[in-house]
């Protein structure tokens, strides 16, 4: 494995994670770390273990052995409510928006802000307009249209708007291009670059290596479980990433022969 | 559609920084735009109440012209009275149906609780109010039980509560002793539907509904627009305003007519229930709109999974709903006594559960959940209401009645399908 040096230390790192279900073994001592201000790819086959890692720091499943950092200091996380109070939002692939109500009233669903008991609608007008104008999201018609009305990758803004409204540290990005057309692509790649150069550790986790080689600083690539390798994206090739992905291992890159071998 | 967007943001006329909103043209709206706004809505399917109120300007016609008693101060003041308990049945399903849950049981959870109330009052001689909070207790007691069913237990509520459609009817033949009744005398009670305001206070009433929501809207309006927020233009403002004003005063003013036959007794004012039924309208609303909690019942109703994410506890929703629908329906079955005298084996049941549903369904609330406002119970419920005053009127058998009434809620529910098929191309929500 190549180490790569960068100023600030990671945000969120996770070290010698280990996660079985029953007697299947799906993460293997797996190294994973994300900086603020830099986006990272998660990549992988199908069942390379990508969605488990996901939901070990989304909280959803709990961590069998390994430590969990945030900011530097060990924390044990049982919930998603106890990861999102950190500060770190995970924007799932189907997005999971109310169809009926509009962009602000999904931007704050569950948190909504009351004044005497009664909604505070004008604050959280305001609030959810300016975390869009922050990322210059500039194709919406009206905060207040339904999101009923918005096309696949306005969606997706809105999902992913939602972090920045709330002050997130660490978004992961699940497949957030999956869907999306060629023009919709470009939107939302634009995103998670502004995301992160907002100072905000991005993980996104794609099959689409053209999308992962235009905006990630980082490749992080999972291998039946194990950490193959974790890059500099510049270091590498095309070649080289897709080789890891599907043998684990590429010229001096990725894992031991042996090991290789062994998670088969 | 970024291009698309650009070219709206260059037709503004408005400079925009980089960073600034720039597609969002709602804070500049006219009222030219948004009255095509509001065509384009209803041609992609998104009605609201307009088919209700088209409805009832066509019924109104209609009877009119068949029965010249239709349009009789003493006519359209028992049309009101009518309305009542169908209304407040009605606002209570609209929580319900926003899930896209369904409660048969309603109507007849109306009768139980009515009767529970009616008793108390003859038997243990309690005062009214004492009474009537029992029977909202006992109203809540099935909506909780129904909504603990339906949420903890995942049995569908069309099952659960037509379980308890049946049952209900049973405690109420058991109540009551078989063919029986029970009268309600109690003057605060039975006065709530046959009683009036007296006319000076029903005007004071009148013109202060009027001028409180002017000042409403007014002040929102402002606040909106110095706060830079999306809102309605002015145009829009006044038009609702007129709308609301012409409505609450011309009720007022037919209501304030002497309706009496008899020339010796002077019968105007109107009657309490209308009140009542204007204060649930505005908690309604308030509830609906201006709190979270009526947030997440839209939330639950548009898309349970997204609402749970969220941190929404869907089954908490899910059996408050049945609690507001049931407790209301004790409300109505209340009404409902009050208005007929007394309460007997058959309240609830029969048609008045459809006439509830139709009126909401009617009204503008979506069958299929996270569509619906407290107001479309309302307005549906007196389209309902007329249609069984006006046939009543023209001596038509019961049958009539009874196919008449089946078919405007098909009707109803098939525009509400037509058009969720509409809204759902067209991507309206």
């Amino acid at each position: 494995m190549i180490s790569v040096s960068v100023p600030a230390g990671p945000i969120l790192e996770l070290q010698g994670v280990n996660k079985s279900f029953g007697v299947v073994h799906v993460l293997h001592d797996v190294d994973f770390r994300v900086y603020p201000g830099q986006v990272t790819a998660l990549v992988g086959d199908n069942g390379a273990g990508k969605s488990t890692l996901v939901k070990a720091i989304a909280g959803i499943h709990p961590i069998d052995t390994g430590t969990y950092l945030f900011e530097g200091k060990p924390v044990t996380v049982h919930s998603p409510n106890e990861v999102s109070a950190l500060g770190i939002e995970v924007v799932y692939q189907d997005l999971a928006l109310c169809d009926n109500l509009d962009i602000v009233e999904n931007m704050f669903l569950g948190r909504e802000l009351t004044a005497r008991g009664l909604l505070d609608e004008a604050r959280m007008e305001t609030m959810a307009r300016n975390a869009l104008t922050s990322l210059s999201v500039r194709t919406v018609k009206s905060v207040r249209q339904t999101v009923a009305s918005l096309s696949g990758g306005q969606r997706q803004t809105v999902a992913i708007a939602k972090s920045v409204l709330w002050n997130s540290k660490v978004v992961l990005l699940d497949e957030p291009t999956a869907a999306l057309g060629v023009a919709q692509t470009r939107q939302v790649i634009d995103l998670v670059r502004r995301l992160a150069d907002q100072g905000l550790g991005v993980v996104l986790i794609s099959h689409n290596l053209a999308d992962v080689f235009e905006v990630a600083d980082r490749i992080c690539a999972l291998y039946l479980g194990r950490v193959a390798a974790d890059v500099k994206a510049s270091d590498v090739t095309h070649g080289q990433v897709v080789e890891l992905i599907t043998a684990g291992r590429s010229g001096s890159l990725g894992l031991a022969p042996a090991q290789a071998a062994e998670s088969m | 559609m970024a291009s698309e967007m650009t070219t709206v943001s260059s037709q503004s006329d408005v400079t925009l920084a980089d960073g600034d909103f720039a597609g969002d043209v709602h804070t500049n709206e006219t009222f030219g735009d948004a009255l095509r706004g509001y065509l384009q809505r209803v041609r992609g399917g998104d009605m609201g109440s307009l088919p209700a109120i088209l409805g009832l300007a066509v019924l109104f016609v209609v009877f009119g012209l068949a029965n010249d008693r239709f349009l009789s101060a003493l006519n359209l003041a028992n049309l009101v009275t009518q309305a009542g308990s169908i209304c407040v049945l009605a606002m209570g399903l609209v929580f319900v149906l926003l899930l896209g849950d369904i409660d048969l049981s309603a109507g007849v959870a109306g009768g139980v609780s009515a009767c529970a109330t009616a008793l108390i009052v003859v038997n243990l001689s309690w005062p009214w109010w004492g009474a009537i909070l029992v029977g909202i207790f006992c109203g809540a007691s099935i909506g909780l039980a129904i909504g603990v069913l339906r949420a903890k237990l995942g049995i569908p509520s069309f099952v659960v509560t037509l379980a308890f459609f049946l049952g209900l009817q049973g405690v109420t033949l058991k109540l009551i002793g078989e063919g029986g009744s029970v009268r309600v005398d109690d003057p605060v009670i039975r006065g709530l539907t046959i009683s009036n305001l007296p006319v000076s206070i029903g005007w004071a009433i009148a013109l202060m509904v009027v001028l409180g929501f002017a000042g409403l809207e007014v002040y929102q309006y402002r606040r909106k627009k110095a706060l830079q927020l999306s809102h309605a233009p002015l145009g829009v403002v006044i038009a609702r305003l007129s709308a609301v004003a012409a409505v609450v005063l011309g009720v007022t003013f037919v209501l304030s007519v002497n309706r009496s036959v008899n020339r010796n007794v002077e019968i105007s004012g109107i009657p309490y229930v209308l009140p009542l039924i204007l204060v649930l309208l505005i908690v309604m609303t308030v509830v609906l709109k201006r709190t979270s909690y009526g947030r997440h019942i839209y939330a639950v109703g548009g898309n349970a999974e997204a609402a749970r994410r969220a941190g929404i506890s869907v089954d908490r929703i899910r059996i408050s709903v049945f609690i507001v629908c049931s407790s209301l329906a004790a409300l109505s079955g209340i009404i409902a006594a009050s208005y007929a005298g007394k309460v007997s084996a058959a309240s609830g049941a029969g048609n008045v559960l459809l006439y509830a549903v139709g009126a909401a369904v009617i009204g503008g609330t979506s069958l299929f959940g996270g569509k619906g406002r407290a107001i479309d119970a309302v307005i549906g419920g007196v389209v309902v209401a007329t249609i069984a005053n006006g046939l009543g009127l023209l001596n038509q058998s019961s049958y009539i009645n009874f196919l008449v009434t089946g078919g405007v809620l098909l009707l109803a529910a098939s525009v509400d399908a037509i058009s969720r098929r509409r809204r759902s191309s067209t991507g309206l929500a």
